[in-house]
């Protein structure tokens, strides 16, 4: 017998009584704004938090990333130095000093954004890059990750992360620190779609 | 091969006053933003009233939701393979590794992996395997397993961290920073990630209806280990399936809250299908769940979700150190799941424990650990796994107490006054009791001889 | 109502004299209690470490001594919890669940039964620490647990001792942490049992108070033991010590 039904067979055979599926409720309070409600959750994981597009986006970049060289921008609200497209090895991605990306989901209960091989396009630009910035419109913030459950990109994409905050760890001795092996800081900007 | 004595090792441990003062107040410190974190979500009891459903809904029913998941994960283009056991898990690894001509693997935390010994089988042929995760890689840099699970280094002070990295990379040891030592690890496993052929991660969460291995972390190792290489493996238990994504919301919210205290990890990461070009593999993992499933008392510990509150709420554990138990899990849930593994090796487990059972109240999915701890003590007593001392002491004890004269004399202080502990009541003499700890003086007179002095009338009560 | 007390088997050989304490208390406030003489234990050595099969002529002696009673009265919330919880060494019988039933922690029947509202003969001037056992709390519920942060707190042993004139609780840390007792652990793992023990004696020691407290005289045996050991001159006290009206 093959081990699939090895493990099948005994599984079956072990199983208990069954027991019934709980319905899940959606536990909403309706705070009533989620924009702060995200603010406040995006901050407490050390995320940054901007209020309005810039109004010189290029001169904010530059502002606040005056040693950045590479810029990969997978939007169309700027220009960069680098598309996505452009690192067919997705290991080359390590140079990449800001990845400039669109969010098509923020949930305020953790402040936490969606990203997906859809909005990435190659999906490394959002882990070896040195900082992170992304474009969330504030209608797209759902209350809580229930909600954020229900976007069918859990369902439709290959790879979907639920990014919360810059790349940290508390493994030596239970201190915070970031950057850990992503980037160093994130920043999330209220940017309507146009 | 002989019984861990976790008694032992945790003496040892108590010894070494720094790191023993280090790792209980540290888990400590976790527990109460545990506590914070839960007191922040009003309905904390519901959510975890409504994870233990769904794990206990779902392991009634795992055979179906295994095949629904292998049929979506399928469908999304992942390879699935089946493995029996540890070795048969490692040997699948190796053969998929070896179709891609990889010698070099960077993988994420997977608790699986370490039951498996997934790492020493690789190296011992050829693969050099990158542990992604910073306590992992603290531990495999000093051939030391995991201390806890969540956190596999928070047995070490920073000094031990910046110690071994100097050994190790050359780096500066009067640098006992964090953020410096977080730096270094970085700089020399980044050329690492992006060198690597393959990379491998384990699952917190099978996603049946969609496919998905779910996994978190904080520090994006997972992300970099299954995007950075166009092709990776998926280790996964039989156990960790749950049926839907609004399942997994119940259990998001839940699992970092309870680990660490913080909202949610960092990344939380879905792999349903393979990239462009790429590959990608699930091993789905028996070893000797499929048989625990059949346990009447102990099926309900493969609702695990791998959080380690148990472990953090622990005082046994917090002044045991992780290490002392000589296991993959450790503290509380590893007392009840290490027996099934090997009941000779693990079988004192589950008598390093005082029942206090707050492991119990702060288990996400509602485990009964320290039930099931009190009932694995009962069939290491019909497997006559209790060591002979003390199963001596317990049948004399119950002779003694099941007779109400041979209590009383027994008990009775006599005009020399009883120089030692009643035997019953202790094994092996006194001498365990009074390492520590002054022996309590008995009584001129027990209160049964005061009762009868005092109180009784013509000698009965 | 026919009261039965039930003098665990550490208390009869150590600490009788939080026995008569209990017997003085239910007789001051008007209950006639009887002592049934044959007594000797309710198991729980034997049950905790595995060894069911030696508890149960021991539990079988117990039922046959408290069986026909209304209440079984106990100084000790781990015996109580013991018996309520785990009795199961003896055969099923109508006599055994009966017994498990009428079972109750002193502080239960005082509280919850008699619902006393005072001590008038009590007075205690002295700052305590109490420390309730984690059977009290986890296995009979007689106080709110610190890791269910949503549970509304109580305390029902706070409540009978509040009543006494003069008494003074301190807050320490880490209050619900267990002891480090655990029964026949506090000799099987000694080390950890009285690493528990100095810690609590620790946390405790900080806020200068004289008196230990509890409804638990199992765990009260261990920290004595843990602060002799260590010197310390901080005193212990069996919660109805205090509520029968010792001075200190």
């Amino acid at each position: 017998m093959e081990t699939r039904d090895k493990i099948l067979s005994s599984v079956l055979k072990n199983q208990p009584a069954h027991r019934e599926l709980p319905q899940v409720p959606m536990f909403h309070r309706n705070p009533e704004s989620l924009v702060s409600a995200f603010e406040k959750s995006l901050k407490y994981m050390t995320g940054e938090f901007v209020h309005r597009p810039p109004p010189d986006f290029a001169a904010y970049l530059r502002n606040k990333f005056p040693d950045a060289k590479i810029i990969c921008s997978a939007v169309p609200e700027y220009a960069g130095n680098r598309k996505p497209e452009d690192y067919t090895n997705w290991s080359d991605a390590h140079d990449i000093d800001v990845t400039i990306v669109r969010s098509p989901l923020g949930v305020a209960e953790t402040g936490s954004v969606l990203l997906t091989e859809k909005e990435l396009r190659v999906n490394t630009i959002g882990f070896l890059a040195h900082d992170i910035v992304i474009l969330l419109d504030p209608k797209n913030i759902v209350e809580n990750i229930h909600d954020a459950y229900q976007h069918p990109a859990f369902r439709e994409a290959k790879y979907a992360v639920l990014m919360t905050g810059p790349s940290g760890s508390a493994d030596i001795e239970g201190t915070t620190v970031h950057p850990a092996q992503g980037v160093t800081t994130l920043t999330v900007i209220m940017w309507p779609v146009s | 091969m002989s019984a861990v004595d976790q008694a032992a090792s945790a003496a040892k441990f108590i010894e070494d006053k720094t790191h023993e003062a280090h790792f209980d107040e540290l888990l400590w410190m976790i527990r109460q933003k545990r506590d914070y974190a839960a007191s922040q979500v009003p309905e904390w009891e519901e959510l975890r009233d409504l994870a233990s459903a769904i794990k206990e809904h779902t392991l009634s029913n795992l055979a179906e939701y295994l095949e629904m998941f292998e049929a979506s994960a399928k469908r999304n283009g992942a390879i699935v393979h089946w493995a029996l056991d540890a070795h048969e898990h490692n040997q699948i690894v190796y053969d998929i590794l070896q179709s891609w001509n990889a010698d070099a693997l960077v993988k994420s935390k997977s608790m699986l992996t370490e039951e498996c010994d997934t790492m020493k089988f690789l190296e011992l042929r050829g693969i050099t395997v990158t542990e992604t995760d910073l306590g992992e890689r603290i531990q495999q840099l000093d051939h030391e397993r995991p201390a806890h699970i969540v956190a596999p280094a928070w047995q070490k002070t920073t000094q031990d961290v910046a110690n071994l990295f100097a050994r190790v990379y050359g780096s500066d040891p009067t640098k006992v920073d964090p953020v410096y030592l977080a730096h270094v690890m970085r700089e020399h496993t980044r050329a690492l990630i992006l060198e690597a052929k393959a990379g491998m991660t384990g699952g917190n969460f099978a996603i049946s209806e969609t496919g998905a291995i779910v996994t978190v972390t904080n520090e994006g190792n997972a992300d970099l280990s299954g995007n950075t290489p166009a092709r990776r493996i998926h280790s996964v238990g039989i156990e960790k399936i749950i049926p839907k994504d609004e399942h997994l919301a119940v259990f998001i919210r839940l699992l970092t809250r309870s680990a660490t205290g913080m909202p949610i990890t960092q990344y939380t990461s879905h792999f349903r299908g393979p990239r462009e070009g790429g590959e990608m593999h699930i091993v789905i993992v028996d070893n000797g769940r499929s048989t625990r499933l059949g346990m009447e008392k102990f099926w309900l510990s493969l609702k695990c979700i791998r959080c380690a509150a148990c472990m953090n709420t622990c005082p046994v554990f917090r002044r045991s150190g992780g290490l002392s138990y000589g296991s993959t899990y450790m503290g509380p849930i590893g007392l009840i799941t290490m027996p099934t593994f090997d009941i000779r090796r693990y079988g004192e487990l589950p008598f390093s424990s005082t029942l206090n059972g707050s492991c119990s109240n702060v288990c996400p999915v509602k485990i009964n650990i320290h039930e099931q701890i009190y009932a694995w003590r009962s069939v290491m007593d019909e497997q006559h796994q209790i060591k002979f001392p003390k199963k001596e002491a317990m049948i004399v004890a119950g002779k003694v107490l099941s007779h109400p004269e041979a209590y009383r004399i027994a008990t009775e202080a006599t005009e020399t006054a009883l120089k030692e502990l009643p035997r019953f009541a202790i094994y092996n003499h006194f001498n365990p009791w009074g390492y520590h700890r002054d022996v309590p003086a008995p009584a001129k007179e027990t209160f049964h001889q005061w009762y009868k002095k005092n109180r009784m009338r013509n000698g009965s009560a | 109502m026919r009261v039965a007390l039930v003098v665990p088997c550490y208390i009869d050989v150590f600490y009788p004299e939080v026995g008569i304490a209990a017997l003085e208390l239910l007789g001051k406030l008007g209950v006639e209690v009887e002592y049934p003489f044959d007594q000797t234990c309710c198991g729980q050595p034997m049950a905790n470490s595995g060894c069911e099969s030696d508890a149960r002529a021991t539990e079988e002696l117990f039922i046959r001594n408290f069986a026909g009673f209304e209440y079984i009265v106990i100084p000790s919330g781990s015996c109580t919890h013991h018996v309520r919880n785990k009795f199961i060494a003896a055969p099923l019988s109508e006599e055994r669940e009966n017994v498990r039933s009428h079972t109750y922690d002193i502080v239960e029947f005082l509280h919850d039964v008699m619902q006393v509202k005072e001590f008038p003969w009590a007075e205690f001037r002295h700052k305590i620490a109490l420390h309730t056992s984690c059977s009290a709390i986890r296995g009979i519920f007689m106080q709110s647990m610190s890791e269910r942060v949503h549970d509304p707190q109580f305390s029902k042993p706070k409540d009978l001792l509040q009543t006494v004139k003069g008494i003074e609780f301190v807050e320490f840390e880490r209050p619900d942490e267990c002891c480090g007792f655990g029964g026949t652990f506090s000799v099987t793992e000694e080390a950890v049992a009285a690493k528990m023990g100095y810690d609590k004696l620790g946390f405790i020691g900080k806020t200068g108070t004289e008196y230990i407290v509890s409804s638990d005289m199992s765990c009260l045996m261990h920290l004595q033991g843990c602060a002799r050991r260590l010197h310390k001159d901080v005193k212990f006290r069996h919660l109805v010590q205090i509520l029968n009206g010792e001075r200190e």
